[in-house]
């Protein structure tokens, strides 16, 4: 079996390499036959790797011991769904990465296969990408190394014993190696000197897609977070969180800005830099998650992959750079900002944000890393460090969602904003005020967060009130600018989450008390009596419960059990318990801990109100995102029709 | 481990193959260029790309107009504009397709 996975690995490794070489000798030559052989190797590579992942599946499956990796990360008691996610540890993260390049790679290369002066230059930017990969898991990190079989493995970490671990890593690393497509063909138009806007049009859904996906990751990953490790939050600012966040907002900058290149023609140079931005914080998040920079620098240069990675990212960033100053001169564009009171300048505006909240995220993360290296002193930045970067961007942020849909393209006047401008900011005032006399000041940035989720929430509902009488129906005015109205649907379920996260965190409500059995908790408004405790046994693990009996004004509205699971071989976890209460979508969440034989437990509960917003905020997400990527048949037939009278080709 | 090789070997075969299929398929073609858009297709395409550009941006601006995003004051002041805009690039399109269609060399052909 190994020597299998060895071989497919050593196959795929040979076929990008090939794509890179031959298929940049044959662009700079102009062989179209080379070029498309360069072609073919990069479709080939999926299969090949897609066979090393089967062999890795196979082994965690039958639990063969012989290999490493399966020794490492499971045991013969854990349940088969948690062996098979084969993402689990680094080499198997590493080879995910792969799998996913070389799909997405072939399939979107396949896709714009008669564009070949474009494909010719983006075939040779995907196989140094994954040349990078293939070379790690061949020479480097191999998830084949074998050995003398031991009796049982060292089973997984017990916080990864979720079924969020199957969704979350996949979602992260669609979108993370999602973010290669539209990186492979702008560095693809750079050296093709094809700047127009074909590389645009090519991968507009790819980048709305991985956007999504990791978008969608980190909130599955909160929720991971929020139901699994047991303290109450759902985001800690860990460097392993903002890996995710950074490029996220790099993408959301960038698919803002776009719609400027599109419409205006304006942003070139700009656009480059943010393809370049995400898909080298996307490199920069898997170095951050994989390298064991965080725990500190000497395990770093002890991590056989960081260097390796550090070297790789800086020569992306070199390559991004020198390409882009490069061919400076073909992105440069005569139009100009016509006026700051327009939508393309709310877009700048909502550029600039998303890129300082991105750059402050990243100095968070690496301050730490650089005082480390440079003074060998260990200092962390800490949650107001990033708190006050979130309120200082991200509330202007909020604010501009409901601005920027309301100004017209090009310039507007101050008297037909004055009108437009009307029912969301008295729809704002009024939230405020009746939020200030129910008591809601005491947290600023949660009253700033729920006004201006106001104002965005009817600006939205503004536009689709205006636009349906306009276009004469929702369906027809959705369907005649799916981007616009699936934006607004996204930009809804920001606001929801922005309401969720002001209301779990700068209303929720802490308390924590050691209870006899038979004695209470009283938080916001619930009551909560410790009944008894009782043992529990599982596949793996031995651990208890405590039975918790949840009241508000005087009626029964829930029973919760939480606990703690002692593993096996991991070692104990926190088991947390949760109400989801439909009143106040918020929830209240309790942790347990025996403190004594007698059966007095430690009992710890959050109430969060409105909390659940920001997972609903996660569906709304994907029902916006899916209606600006739906294909719009009138669109394609003017983009075919645009490509095929322009880019008729020399000879034909 | 054998027919683990054995299967490895088949799959090499058979990725080597399909990658070099193009040279099989048309071992010795008429050209080999690699397609290239001649300067004045990449000047089509770019005028084709404003002319997209001017017509959305009419529409847009239509729509804007009777959604009362835009005065009628505002309306009258930029329409003209994007309209002569966008008779200009039909202008130089159709032009442009009436015009002789100059075919770009490949490396090591000759000029008729």
């Amino acid at each position: 079996m190994a020597p299998l996975g060895r071989a497919a690995l050593l196959l795929a490794f040979g076929l990008v390499a090939y794509a890179l070489v031959a298929g940049s000798y044959a662009a700079w030559k102009r062989r179209r036959r080379l070029a498309l052989s360069a072609q073919n190797a990069l479709l080939a590579a999926f299969p090949v790797t897609l066979i090393a992942v089967v062999v890795l599946v196979v082994a965690l499956g039958r639990r063969d011991m012989t290999f490493v990796y399966v020794w490492q990360h499971t045991s013969h008691r854990l349940p088969l769904g948690y062996a098979l996610a084969f993402w689990g540890g680094q080499e198997g993260s590493l080879l995910l990465w792969l799998l996913v390049l070389t799909g997405y790679g072939g399939l979107a290369v396949w896709l714009n296969r008669r564009s070949r002066e474009l494909i010719a230059w983006t075939v040779p930017v995907f196989g140094l990408v994954g040349v990078f990969f293939a070379f790690m898991l061949c020479f480097v990190s191999s998830p084949f190394h074998l050995q003398p079989a031991p009796l049982d493995g060292r089973g997984m970490d017990p916080s990864l014993q979720n079924p969020y671990m199957l969704a979350h890593p996949p979602l992260l690393y669609l979108g993370y190696v999602g973010l290669t497509v539209p990186f492979a063909f702008a560095m693809g138009a750079l050296l093709s000197g094809r700047t127009d806007e074909r590389w645009i049009v090519a991968t507009r859904r790819w980048t709305l897609a991985a956007w999504m996906f990791l978008g969608v990751g980190q909130l599955v990953g909160a929720h991971w977070a929020y139901v699994e490790i047991g303290w109450g939050g759902y985001y800690a600012w860990d460097p392993v969180e903002n890996a995710a966040l950074m490029p996220w907002l790099a993408a959301t900058a960038f698919l803002h800005s776009v719609m400027i290149q599109e419409k205006r023609g304006m942003l070139k140079v700009w656009n480059m830099v943010l393809v370049a931005l995400a898909f080298n914080l996307s490199l920069f998040g898997t170095f951050l998650t994989r390298s064991g920079v965080i725990d500190s620098i000497h395990s770093f240069s002890r991590s056989p992959i960081g260097g390796w990675f550090l070297a790789f990212l800086g020569l992306m960033v070199f390559v991004s750079v020198a390409l882009i100053r490069w061919r400076l001169p073909l992105l440069r564009t005569k139009t100009k900002l016509e006026s700051l009171v327009s939508r393309e300048a709310t877009f700048l505006y909502n550029n600039l944000l998303l890129v300082a909240l991105s750059l402050t995220i990243l100095w968070g993360v690496l301050y730490p890393i650089v005082s480390d290296a440079l003074r060998g002193e260990t200092r962390s930045v800490s949650k107001p460090y990033y708190d006050f970067f979130l309120h200082t961007f991200g509330l202007p942020l909020l604010l501009l969602m409901g601005l920027g849909p309301l100004v017209a393209w090009r310039r507007a006047s101050l008297r037909s904003l004055g009108k437009t401008f009307v029912a969301p900011f008295a729809a704002a005032v009024v939230t405020g005020v009746a939020l200030l006399a129910l008591g809601f000041g005491s947290s600023w940035p949660g009253l700033l967060a729920y006004t201006f989720g106001a104002f965005v929430a009817a600006s939205i509902l503004l536009e689709f009130v205006r636009g349906r009488a306009a276009a004469g129906g929702v369906r027809r005015l959705v369907s005649r600018n799916r981007r616009r109205y699936g934006g607004y649907v996204v930009h809804a379920a920001v606001v929801l989450l922005a309401i969720g996260i002001a209301g779990s965190s700068a209303y929720q409500t802490t308390r924590e008390r050691v209870l006899r059995p038979g004695q209470s908790i009283h938080a916001a408004g619930y009551t909560l009596t410790y009944v008894t405790s009782t043992g529990v046994r599982g596949p793996n693990y031995t651990g208890f419960r405590a039975l918790v009996d949840v009241r508000r004004g005087g009626s029964h509205i829930a029973t919760l059990n939480p606990g703690m699971n002692d593993y096996n071989i991991e070692g104990p976890h926190n088991e947390a318990s949760i109400y989801h209460d439909p009143r106040s979508i918020g929830d209240v969440f309790t942790t347990a801990q025996l403190v004594n034989k007698q059966g007095a437990v430690d009992l710890k509960v959050f109430v969060k109100p409105l909390i659940n917003l920001i997972w609903v905020a996660g569906f709304v997400f994907v029902a916006g995102s899916l209606i600006a990527m739906w294909p719009d048949a009138v669109e394609q037939r003017r983009l075919a029709a645009r490509y095929a009278a322009g880019a008729v080709p020399a000879g034909l | 481990m054998g027919w683990g090789l054995a299967l490895a070997a088949v799959v090499a075969v058979v990725a080597v193959v399909f990658v070099a299929r193009p040279f099989v398929r048309e071992p010795s073609p008429a050209s080999d260029e690699l397609d290239e858009l001649a300067p004045e297709a990449r000047e089509r395409l770019a005028l084709a790309e404003e002319r997209d550009r001017a017509l959305a941006a009419l529409k847009e601006l239509e729509f804007d107009h009777r959604t009362g995003k835009i005065s009628d004051e505002d309306y009258r002041a930029q329409v003209s504009p994007l309209r002569r805009r966008a008779a200009e690039v039909l202008r130089a399109l159709e032009r442009g397709e009436e015009g002789p269609h100059e075919r770009v060399p490949g490396q090591g052909e000759r000029v008729p």
